[in-house]
């Protein structure tokens, strides 16, 4: 589904290279978990799939079931079936959490040449997806992410994750600043998204986050690539003995 | 000495110039009040670019003789406020045209044509009329507001004494290219009356109005107005309340287009535990030849426990022009004052400007005022946040600049007005969208 390969990126307006070479294949179904120190180019790797501005690619390829993904705006990534989690969700004071969310998947289903929702079936569809995740009336109707928790705005992002059914999942950090209930309520919204037809890529610092969300192949990043490839026993040995013994091993 | 004598010179003879070619009305029971307007003028004379209050916003276009042409424009779109249930009162190019209006009829309010009421009674209106313009002069004076009142050729005169059933909406249409229109409007809401006013329209190819609202105590004032789209018009407006204890003033304007608007609004709030708010969302494209909006505020606290906001945005693009002159004057003795103002401007490009100027001047010891003014791009990582959502980016940009616009628009109490003016809003950015 997701294929990279020998990915280079730099940051546009400083002279750095972060991404050194990344190759990393997703299948349809499967979880892949990627694991690594601060600065590892985990989050990059992130922004540049979804097309944020500010990075240059500078080599190599990233396709999302053979259509080139870094040739596309944010947005026609997002109707291709691309979604990013975002480690932190942005508060869009005067917008409407509803509104929001009907616009992105109308603009999506038009985009792909679909029908747009009715206000009463995107209201019966959110009103089941939401109940799911505790997300109450009040938190529909309250303005994108303004005054919502850190939990509140992760279980946000799944609610969105639930409405436009992508198919490839990028979820960041979704794990930073949830305590364990939120957690846990974030895990299980994502594993009732788990799908023979959908990937997810779960960008994360810690084991523990796997434990809700158990992967099928970890990755370890560190300076600007993958630097080895394991199943979730990987993550378990991260979580022991840290990233020192790992990268130490390599050198 | 010299100088400073050919300067005063000039400003005399533009004075008289701009008399000169207006008819002022006279007789009536305004005669009085015309008088001292227009020695009011004659002291103080036009404004110039080097008046501390008009540097930011040539005066030449309203100080002109003539008025110059202002091509009609047809929006295309429903009247404002249409599905709102009003007693509806319809100017055209200034003059107030009854065939077209509702009859002025409303339980609890007194509705008057200020062309017709000339030599009959109205004791509230004698009082009022030209009252609060003068004492808004100091410590600015608003040379406009002055010619206004001396020269007025029309306007209503509204009094409320009990809660009206229904808002009275002000309709200015405009129909001649080179229209120029005086309104002079009288409001007097009575202790525990409460109106809302609403005005919608160009009006003419110049317009200036002047509205005095007298809020008596525990009254209540509410007022929603759109200035017409039209993209040649040029107006120069003034608000003076007068808000007396416990009394409540919520003004709100939303400006689309026009070549050059200024709005003035003067608040005195005179009673103490009163509520003064004042609004304003404006969006200019300065692709249709100028668009320069200024909106000067005045805001006086004399009394204690009373609360004012100002709150202002702004959405320029395309070389458009936005203005903010702010000011919150406490009192001495005006204890436990809550004062607050914003003026925010959203540049979407790098060719628009905004310029403002916030004033505090503080003479009370417990009181609590802030004021902030921003001036700043779509932030992108909002955008991005949209985009990566399938929002295309011009949607995106549209729902960013609504929500730069949310906290004016939240003034508005009415949550039917409210919508219909993000109606309105939103129609504006889809015509721009590439």
């Amino acid at each position: 589904m997701l294929n990279i390969k020998n990915l280079q990126v730099k940051l546009e307006e400083e002279d750095k290279q972060i991404l050194k070479g990344v190759d990393l294949t997703v299948e349809a179904g499967k979880v892949h978990a990627i694991m690594g120190p601060n600065g590892s180019g985990k989050s990059t790797l992130s922004y540049v799939l979804s097309g944020r501005d500010g990075y240059e690619v500078t080599g190599g390829s990233a396709t999302l079931d053979g259509e080139d993904l870094l040739e596309m705006e944010p947005e026609e990534r997002a109707a291709a079936g691309l979604f990013l989690a975002f480690q932190y969700p942005v508060e869009i004071p005067g917008v409407g959490n509803m509104t929001f969310l009907r616009t992105a998947l109308n603009s999506q289903r038009k985009a792909r040449g679909e029908d747009e929702v009715s206000a009463a079936e995107f209201l019966k569809l959110v009103r089941e997806k939401a109940k799911a995740l505790k997300i109450d009336a009040d938190m529909l109707k309250r303005p994108v992410n303004v005054g919502f928790s850190g939990g509140e705005k992760k279980r946000n992002e799944i609610l969105q994750m639930a409405v436009l059914e992508p198919r490839m999942c990028i979820l960041d950090e979704t794990d930073s600043g949830l305590d364990v209930d939120a957690m846990k309520l974030v895990s299980d919204g994502v594993n009732a998204l788990r799908d023979e037809g959908r990937a997810f890529l779960v960008i994360t610092h810690y084991q523990r986050l796997l434990d809700h969300i158990q992967p099928d192949v970890v990755h370890i990043m560190a300076a600007g690539r993958i630097v080895k490839t394991g199943g979730p026993e990987l993550a378990l040995e991260v979580e022991k003995n840290g990233y020192a013994d790992i990268l130490a091993e390599l050198a | 000495m010299a100088a400073p004598m050919r300067k005063d010179e000039a400003r005399v003879a533009a004075t008289e110039a701009r008399l000169a070619a207006l008819d002022l009305p006279k007789g009536g029971f305004t005669a009085h009040a015309r008088a001292n307007a227009l020695a009011r003028l004659r002291e103080m004379g036009l404004p110039g670019r080097r008046d501390e209050y008009w540097k930011f916003t040539d005066p030449a276009v309203l100080n002109a003789t003539e008025a110059a042409k202002a091509a009609l424009f047809d929006p295309k779109e429903s009247q404002l406020f249409g599905g709102v249930d009003c007693v509806k009162l319809v100017f055209v190019d200034g003059v107030f045209d009854a065939e077209v209006s509702d009859d002025p009829v409303l339980a609890g309010v007194e509705i008057a044509r200020l062309a017709e009421a000339g030599a009959s009674d109205i004791h509230w209106a004698q009082e009022l009329y030209g009252a609060l313009e003068a004492k808004g002069q100091s410590p600015v004076v608003r040379p406009f507001a002055a010619l206004n009142t001396a020269a007025a050729t029309d306007g209503v005169l509204i009094r409320a004494t009990a809660q009206a059933a229904k808002p009275v909406h002000l309709v200015y249409r405009h129909e001649s290219e080179a229209s120029d229109a005086i309104l002079h409007h009288c409001v007097k809401i009575e202790p525990g009356a409460e109106l809302t006013l609403l005005e919608t329209g160009p009006a003419a190819a110049r317009f200036n109005k002047v509205m005095e609202v007298d809020v008596a105590a525990g009254g209540r004032f509410h007022h929603v107005r759109a200035q017409g789209r039209d993209h040649e018009r040029r107006a120069i407006t003034h608000i003076f309340a007068r808000v007396a204890e416990e009394a409540s003033f919520k003004s709100f304007t939303l400006t689309v287009n026009g070549q050059m608007t200024r709005n003035e609004c003067v608040i005195e709030i005179a009673g103490d535990d009163a509520i003064a708010h004042v609004a304003g969302a404006a969006l200019g494209d300065g692709s249709y030849g100028r668009f320069h909006h200024d909106d000067t505020i005045f805001v006086t606290h004399d009394a204690e426990r009373c609360e004012s906001r100002q709150v202002f945005k702004k959405v320029l693009k395309n070389g458009a022009v936005g203005v903010f002159q702010g000011k919150i004057l406490v009192k001495p003795g005006a204890q436990k004052t809550d004062g607050y103002q914003i003026s925010q401007s959203l540049l979407l490009d790098e060719d628009s400007q905004f310029l403002a100027k916030p004033e505090l001047e503080i003479y009370a010891d417990d009181v609590k005022c802030s004021h902030g003014s921003t001036t700043g791009a779509i932030d992108e990582t909002a955008l991005f946040y949209l985009r990566s959502r399938g929002v295309g980016k011009q949607d995106a940009t549209a729902l960013l600049v609504l929500s730069f616009l949310a906290d004016a628009i939240a003034e508005i109490e009415d949550e039917t007005l409210a919508a219909e003016i993000v109606e309105r809003l939103e129609a504006w950015l889809q015509r721009r969208k590439k």
